[in-house]
């Protein structure tokens, strides 16, 4: 019987486990799918990740390094090139490997830790031919990365979420010829200083409201491709057609968090964020069962996975080493402009100064108020001078604003300020 | 060699007739034009057994249809293909459309379609929740079924080739010459001789039936236009959802598939482009609208492929099979429900060559059952035990549809070796699922390498010229 099985061994799932240890559990067990702890982060060779959490800048397998050489310096087990196959509430869990075959393995806790993974071309029913060279930027990533290949040579990037803001960069460092970064949203998906350092600087071109309405293949390979402008509500306008002479289209268009196993133990989910609906201290609706990073909601940077993840780390320990919490909660719902928040659920008794909560915006905001209330009386405000659906916010609820909510439901909204 | 049959065309009507035929004591050749087998109409699809109400009685449509659907389940027990006899409704929205249900009650009572009844609205709304409140009732036909329809073609072929079958790919029949007693085949892949032809050329049946004989019908494609929705909504379609057929075929459907995901489609629409079958903005728009009228609470939110498929089509309104010439056999024309009919298209391809003078002794060693390992369909013993018999059935390298590294070795192995990533894909199932080969793409690609001994730049998506990757990355370092 482990204290703690974490599914999942990237930069989640080796947060919550050195948290874990830190907080006093032994028996630990991280299970993760692929040949070697990190996660993404093994893909991810530019810098740019820990100015947060470790004041410096680090690329993603330096990144991950630290945690990995972190959770060496303790007793927990890191079982690699295993899949889990099945959760239950009853803390069961179903691995199999090729070394050890087929195993269901028991713990008094589980930190579900599983990442996100990438929309594809059937998600967004791009029109057109079906050929090879229709690429996710995180798998043309993995290609050029971790296995040495160039995917293409003329490339379009349809979307300007942060992965494929960064493709923009590598494959022109590599030599390919990044013709255009098409988004159809009226502002980009990542984060600002991505916009400027991987497409700005490189003079590859951003069409903002625009999309892919066509893609042709000569012999089994992308040949060209055909965006155009978008109207308010996302239709193509006739008449704005741009043809590009290209053998590769690469897709940023969003990350999804990866909960098959979430579902099939039936926790409660949130449809806005795709996650576990989980309580201020990551907790999911099975007692026990504890969910982090971005299998709970997509992070911008893995500073924050980290930091989310070592409270749901401490958390699953108190939970072994303490008593199940069954305190009574409020709701923290998304109000005006706030597409959801993480947490959905406060256990205002278990805040001990303040409780964190993060959300993203609907629309672009300069100089703005996010306000929370409860039963209509403002409780508390906080001011930002930007905000923008690529940009996960941050606040911090003192405790105090929890206690003056009296048991009612908060609501977090956000508007201009006056 | 001269060869006694040669097949042309390895879709799901060429791979029937040569698993039949390879249960006689003959010399059996398959050419396919592409570089692999199933890739026409058999690969894209609604994936469905019909059972048999809908084509006009006394055709041969209607008899095959009937009959193939009658032998499709003992073969797909014998052969390892993933079928469910989940049954289908023809809903009706309007008193008119309920007198077509009718008439299709008597089609179906007249072709012997077994079991099928008329239902009431709140029988249709017992059996299937999510549908539309405006449905007056439906008919109901119990052995309708689904199939893993690539599957079918392949599990025919592979089984043909284990009892002596040769299949050519990249093989295209360019002409034909009558050379004594035997015809002389001109493919890409240089001339074959036979004795017996048989035409499964698909949408490119015509072509080859002019080869060798006067023109009797046009090929008119059709392209028909899909989404294939994750397994999550898979269980928003008990049964085959049709609606009442039109001029345009049988309409847009909803159907849970054979993987556990929901299929919704097609439109059809006339194609002069039938090795071209793309997607469009107006064609994936009619499927939704279409798709509305019968469950007004689908989404495409958990889309994960559009596809689509060209239907072999013809001017006439009948499957064009019989003797074309001298010793030579059209499975021409095979529409929809060419899939439901392939088993016994066959039969029918053997009873005209025995009209042609045929004849050769059945072998009593000929084998008629395939074995093939899913993971993700068996038990937690029957994971065990095949893991103790194989360690790589113990690692998962597609996560989304739990396919192991066993199985994609296998598949490589397999009597129709695939050559390609998606050819993998028709075999194990890798990448079929909600990440689209996003995750296990790049390991295929490993294990194809691996145990192909080819490099990695010389790996296919698809068919020929799908090369995924375009060069290594710094690989030359000057002075």
């Amino acid at each position: 019987m482990y204290d703690l099985i974490i599914i999942g061994g990237g930069p989640a799932g080796l947060a919550a486990a050195n948290s874990a240890w830190e907080n006093g559990l032994r028996k630990i067990l991280i299970v993760e799918r692929d040949r070697e702890p990190g996660g993404i982060l093994n893909q991810c060779i530019h810098n740019g990740f820990g100015l947060h959490r470790f004041k410096e800048e680090l690329t993603g397998p330096e990144y991950a390094g630290r945690f990995i050489s972190m959770v060496g310096n303790t007793g927990v087990e890191i079982m690699t090139d295993t899949m889990v196959l099945e959760i239950n509430k009853e803390h069961e869990v179903h691995v199999i490997s090729a070394a050890e075959g087929y195993r269901v393995l028991k713990a008094k806790s589980i930190v579900l830790a599983m990442g996100c993974r990438e929309r594809t071309r059937g998600a967004i029913a791009i029109p057109g031919d079906r050929p090879a060279g229709v690429f996710t930027a995180g798998s043309a990533q993995r290609y050029l990365n971790m296995e040495g290949y160039m995917v293409g040579k003329r490339v379009i990037i349809l979307g300007s979420g942060d992965i494929g803001l960064i493709m923009a960069r590598r494959m022109t460092l590599e030599g390919a010829r990044v013709l255009a970064c098409v988004e159809v949203m009226p502002y980009s998906g990542g984060l600002m200083r991505n916009i400027v350092q991987c497409l700005q600087d490189w003079n590859i071109p951003l069409y903002l409201s625009h999309t892919i309405t066509d893609i042709r293949a000569e012999n089994g390979r992308v040949s060209h491709v055909t965006v155009m402008r978008v109207d308010e509500s996302r239709n193509p306008v006739p008449g704005t057609e741009m043809e590009f002479d290209c053998d590769t289209v690469l897709l940023s268009v969003g990350l999804i968090p990866e909960n098959e196993l979430t579902r099939s133990a039936g926790i409660e989910m949130d449809p806005r964020t795709n996650g576990a609906v989980v309580y201020e201290n990551m907790e999911t609706s099975a007692p026990g069962i504890f969910a982090c990073g971005n299998v709970v909601h997509v992070h911008d940077l893995v500073d924050y996975v980290s930091a989310e993840s070592e409270r749901a780390g401490a958390a699953a320990a108190k939970y072994v080493l303490d008593n199940p919490c069954d305190d009574p909660f409020i709701s923290v719902r998304a109000g005006s402009d706030i597409g959801y928040t993480v947490p959905m659920k406060i256990r205002v008794n278990r805040v001990d100064k303040a409780a964190d909560v993060f959300f993203r915006v609907r629309r672009v905001f300069r100089s703005s108020v996010i306000e929370v209330s409860a039963n209509g009386e403002t409780l508390f405000t906080f001011k930002r001078d930007h905000m923008a659906p690529g940009e996960m916010e941050h606040i911090l609820l003192p405790r105090k604003v929890l206690d003056a909510a009296a048991g009612k439901d908060i609501t977090v909204s956000a508007r201009e300020a006056e | 060699m001269i060869y006694d049959i040669a097949v042309i065309g390895c879709g799901v009507i060429g791979a029937a007739a040569a698993f039949e035929l390879s249960r006689y004591r003959v010399s059996l050749l398959i050419l396919e034009k592409e570089n692999d087998i199933a890739m026409g109409a058999t690969r894209a699809n609604s994936a469905i057994i019909h059972a048999g109400y809908d084509p006009k009685p006394g055709t041969l449509m209607a008899e095959l249809n009937v009959k193939g659907n009658a032998m499709a389940e003992q073969l797909c027990k014998d052969l390892s293909v993933p079928f469910s006899r989940v049954g289908s409704l023809v809903l009706a929205f309007s008193e008119s459309e309920m007198d077509t249900v009718r008439e299709l009650y008597r089609r179906g009572t007249e072709n012997g379609v077994p079991g099928i009844r008329i239902l009431t609205a709140d029988e249709v709304f017992a059996m299937e929740p999510e549908v539309s409140r405006e449905v007056k009732g439906a008919l109901y036909a119990p052995t309708a079924g689904i199939i893993n329809p690539w599957d079918y073609a392949i599990a025919f072929a592979e089984t043909a080739v284990v009892n002596g079958a040769e299949v050519k790919r990249n093989a295209k029949v360019t002409g034909i010459d009558r050379l004594g007693d035997r015809y002389l085949l001109h493919t890409s892949a240089g001339d074959f001789e036979a004795r017996y032809v048989i035409n499964a050329a698909g949408t490119g049946s015509e072509a080859i039936h002019n080869m060798v004989s006067e023109k009797s019908f046009t090929m008119m494609p059709n392209r028909g236009e899909y989404y294939l929705l994750d397994k999550c909504e898979g269980s928003r379609a008990n049964h085959v959802l049709f609606q009442c057929p039109n001029q345009d075929g049988k309409g847009v459907l909803i159907s849970p598939t054979v993987g556990g995901n929901l299929i919704v489609g097609p439109n059809a629409v006339g194609t002069n482009e039938p090795d071209r079958p793309k997607n469009t903005a107006s064609g994936m728009a009619f499927v939704r609208e279409k798709a509305a009228k019968t469950m007004p609470s689908l989404t495409y939110r958990n889309s994960i492929r559009n596809f689509s498929g060209i239907r072999a089509n013809t001017d006439q309104d009948e499957f064009q099979i019989g003797i074309a010439a001298e010793n030579f056999i059209d499975l021409a024309g095979i529409k929809s429900p060419g899939l439901s009919s392939a088993p016994a298209i066959a039969l029918k391809a053997v009873e005209l060559l025995k009209e042609c003078g045929f004849t050769a002794e059945v072998r009593s060693d000929a084998v008629t059952t395939r074995k093939k390992i899913r993971f993700r369909a068996l038990d937690e013993d029957g994971r065990r035990a095949v893991i103790r018999e194989n360690p790589l059935y113990g690692r998962i390298i597609c996560r989304c549809e739990t396919v192991t590294e066993g199985e994609i070795v296998d598949a490589i192995h397999s009597p129709v070796p695939p050559c390609s990533v998606d050819g993998i894909k028709r075999r194990a199932g890798t990448g079929m699922g909600r990440c689209q080969g996003g995750f296990c793409g790049p390991r295929v690609v490993e294990i194809l390498r691996r145990e192909l001994g080819i490099g990695a730049l010389d790996i296919l998506q698809d068919g020929e010229g799908s090369f995924i990757l375009k060069s290594e990355t710094k690989t030359e370092v000057d002075g």
